[in-house]
C-alpha cells in the first residue's frame, strides 16, 4: 500500500549545519499489517514516517501510495492524509478546542463531515479509544489525565476513518497501565477492524507484543527488514545499533546461558511462561 | 516545512575567527559605535569607509557573504518602501529626471534615498556580523557586564540579562515545536497556506492555542527547575566564564574608532549630498 524508492531525506539543505536524516531508504508496507519501526534516537524513524502522509517531501526517491505518487500533481494532500492517519509523538500537546468533542471532530470536518455522519464518527471514535462519549465529550481535553488526553489525540486521528494508522512512541511517557491499555486499543484497532498499523517505538516491549514485522533503522538507513523473531535472535547486533530485547526475550536468553534449554525467540509473557514450562519438563524427564 | 531555514537573521555562526574570540564587550560596543557611527556620517565617502570596514570585519570573522546577504532578507521590504517614500514623494524643488503626473522624481531624492537606503544596510550589516560572531550566552554576559554600573540608578541588569538568556534560548525551541503542532494538524487536514485571510487567519486557532499551552507548561517546568537548583536572583552569584579585556580586544576598539573617524572626516563636509 505504501512503498518508498530510494528515499534520501536532507535536512537544513546548503547551510553549515546540513543532515542527512534519511539515506537510500527503500521499503514497503502492505495492507493489513501491523509493522514496527524500531531504531536509536535520531535514527530517521520519525523523519521516515513523515514520509508516508505527504508532510515531508523526499530530497531524492519516491513515495508511492497504490502504486500513485503522492507528490504528483492530481494528488489531493487531504485525502491522502485521511487514509494515512499519522499521530506524533506527546499527541496530547496538539489539543486545543473546548471540549473533547469538537476536538475529535476537528479532523473529520476539515475533511467537509458534517451532520449526523460527523456526531457517528465522532462517537465511534472515542468509544474506540474506550472513552464514553457521554461522560468525556463536554469535558474539556486540558482537564484529562495523560492517558486521556492521549487517547483524545488518538481518537482525534480515527474519527478521519484512515485505512493506515501510523503511531509515533504512542506510550512515551505513560505509567504502565496506561501504556498496556493504549497498546490493547491499537491492538483491536488492527484485529477488529483490520487497520494497517505502523508503530515507531523505541520501546522493545511493545513492538514485541504488537509486531509481526520490524523495520531497524540506524543513522538513517534500513539495517533490517524482517520477522520480529528474526530481529530479535541477534541481540549483539541490537546492542550495537544502541538498541535491546524485550524484558521476556532477555529472560529466556539468560536463562539459556544457565542451562535452561528455553527457546531463545519468545516475544510475548505468555509464549515465555510456556517456553519456560516447557524446559522445565524437559529437563525433569532428562532427569528420571 | 522547515521552518528554522529562514531563521538567518541573529543566528550565531559557531566557527573558530579573532573576531568570535574577541570579548562580547568589545563588539556590543563597536556596534553601538558603528550604529552611532552611519547616523552621523553625511557623505557617501564616509559610507564608502565603512563598507570596506565591515568587508573585512566580515572577512575576518570567516562569515560567508552570502549569509550577511541572507541576514538582510528580514529589513529588505522595510528597506524599499522607505526608499520608495523618499524618491517618490521627498521634497520639492531639485532637478527633475522624471515626471508623471503629480508625481515628481528629482535627482536630489534619488541620491538622498539612496543614502538613506544604504545607511539601514550598513546598521543592519553592523549588528548581524555581532550577532553572527557572538553565542547568545556571551552576549547576554556582555550586556550583564555592561549594565551593570547603572544597577545603583535601578537597573535590573541580572534580570534583564537572565530574560533575555531565556528568551533566546527559548526561540528555536518554539520554533520546533510550532513546526511539530503545524504538521500535527495538517494530518488530520488543516491548512495553513490557503484560502482568504480570515480562513488562514482561523486556521491559526489550532496552531496557537497549543503553543501558548505548551509555553506556559515549559515556563512552569523552567521556574521549578531553577528554583530546585537554588536560584534567588542575581545577589551573591559567581560566574563560570570570567570576561576579560585583552590587548586584542582595545586593538579592535581603536581600529573600529579610527574607522569612524575618517568616515566622518574633516567637520565641514558633515552634511548631506
Amino acid at each position: 500500500m505504501i512503498r518508498c524508492e530510494s528515499v534520501t531525506y536532507v535536512y537544513q539543505r546548503g547551510t553549515p549545519v546540513e543532515t542527512t536524516a534519511l539515506a537510500d531508504v527503500s521499503l514497503e508496507i502492505r495492507s493489513g499489517e501491523i509493522v514496527g519501526i524500531i531504531g536509536a534516537t535520531g535514527s530517521g524513524k520519525s523523519t521516515l514516517v513523515q514520509h508516508f502522509n505527504g508532510l515531508l517531501r523526499p530530497t531524492r526517491g519516491r513515495v508511492y501510495l497504490d502504486d500513485v505518487d503522492i507528490h504528483a500533481r492530481e494528488v489531493d494532500r487531504r485525502r491522502l492524509r485521511q487514509q494515512i492517519g499519522l499521530l506524533f509523538q506527546y499527541p496530547e500537546h496538539q489539543l486545543f478546542e473546548e471540549t473533547v468533542s469538537a476536538d475529535v471532530a476537528f479532523g473529520p470536518r476539515n475533511l467537509g463531515v458534517a451532520g449526523q455522519e460527523l456526531d457517528r464518527r465522532v462517537r465511534g471514535a472515542l468509544e474506540r479509544v474506550g472513552l464514553d462519549p457521554d461522560r468525556f465529550g463536554p469535558r474539556s481535553p486540558f482537564a484529562l489525565s495523560n492517558g486521556e488526553m492521549r487517547r483524545v489525540a488518538i481518537a482525534g486521528i480515527l474519527a478521519m476513518e484512515p485505512r493506515m494508522l501510523i503511531l509515533d512512541e504512542p506510550t512515551a511517557g505513560l505509567d504502565p497501565l496506561s501504556r498496556q491499555e493504549i497498546l490493547d486499543h491499537i491492538r483491536r484497532l488492527h484485529d477488529e477492524r483490520g487497520l494497517t498499523i505502523v508503530l515507531v517505538s523505541h520501546s522493545m516491549d511493545a513492538v514485541a507484543r504488537l509486531c509481526r514485522r520490524l523495520i531497524v533503522m540506524d543513522r538513517g538507513r534500513v539495517v533490517a527488514d524482517g520477522a520480529a523473531r528474526s530481529v530479535f535472535a541477534d541481540p549483539a547486533r541490537l546492542a550495537a545499533l544502541g538498541l535491546g530485547l524485550p524484558q521476556v526475550t532477555l529472560c529466556a536468553q539468560r536463562l539459556r546461558e544457565r542451562g535452561l534449554p528455553v527457546r531463545p525467540d519468545v516475544l510475548t509473557v505468555e509464549e515465555g511462561r510456556a517456553a519456560i514450562l516447557e524446559a522445565v519438563a524437559v529437563r525433569a524427564r532428562g532427569a528420571s | 516545512m522547515e521552518l528554522l531555514r529562514s531563521f538567518a537573521f541573529g543566528q550565531y555562526v559557531p566557527v573558530e575567527s579573532p573576531v568570535h574570540r574577541l570579548d562580547p564587550r568589545t563588539k556590543i560596543l563597536a556596534a553601538l559605535a558603528l550604529v552611532a557611527g552611519t547616523f552621523a556620517i553625511g557623505t557617501f565617502a564616509g559610507l564608502a569607509v565603512l563598507t570596506v570596514f565591515l568587508a573585512a570585519a566580515i572577512a575576518a570573522g570567516r562569515i560567508a557573504p552570502g549569509y550577511v546577504v541572507r541576514g538582510l532578507r528580514p529589513v529588505f521590504w522595510l528597506l524599499a518602501i522607505a526608499v520608495a517614500l523618499q524618491v517618490l514623494f521627498g521634497e520639492g524643488g531639485g532637478h527633475p529626471v522624471f515626471r508623471r503626473g503629480p508625481l515628481v522624481v528629482t535627482r536630489e531624492n534619488l541620491l538622498l534615498g539612496a543614502f538613506y537606503g544604504y545607511r539601514v544596510v550598513l546598521l543592519v550589516v553592523a549588528t548581524t556580523l555581532m550577532m553572527f560572531t557572538t553565542s547568545p550566552v556571551e552576549l547576554t554576559d556582555g550586556m550583564e557586564r555592561l549594565l551593570r554600573p547603572f544597577r545603583r540608578a535601578g537597573v535590573p541588569a541580572h534580570e534583564l540579562a537572565l530574560m533575555m538568556t531565556i528568551a533566546l534560548r527559548f526561540i528555536p525551541t518554539l520554533l520546533e515545536e510550532t513546526e511539530k503542532i503545524m504538521k500535527a494538524q495538517m494530518a488530520r487536514g488543516a491548512e495553513f497556506s490557503q484560502g482568504s485571510l480570515v480562513r488562514r487567519a482561523r486556521a491559526l486557532v489550532p496552531l496557537l492555542v497549543p503553543l501558548f499551552v505548551g509555553a506556559f507548561r515549559r515556563a512552569d517546568a523552567l521556574a521549578l527547575a531553577m528554583e530546585a537548583r537554588c536560584y534567588r536572583g542575581g545577589e551573591h552569584r559567581t560566574r563560570m566564564r570570567q570576561l576579560e579585556m585583552r590587548r586584542a580586544d582595545y586593538v579592535a576598539l581603536a581600529v573600529v574608532a579610527v574607522a569612524i573617524a575618517v568616515a566622518l572626516g574633516p567637520p565641514a563636509a558633515w552634511h548631506a549630498p
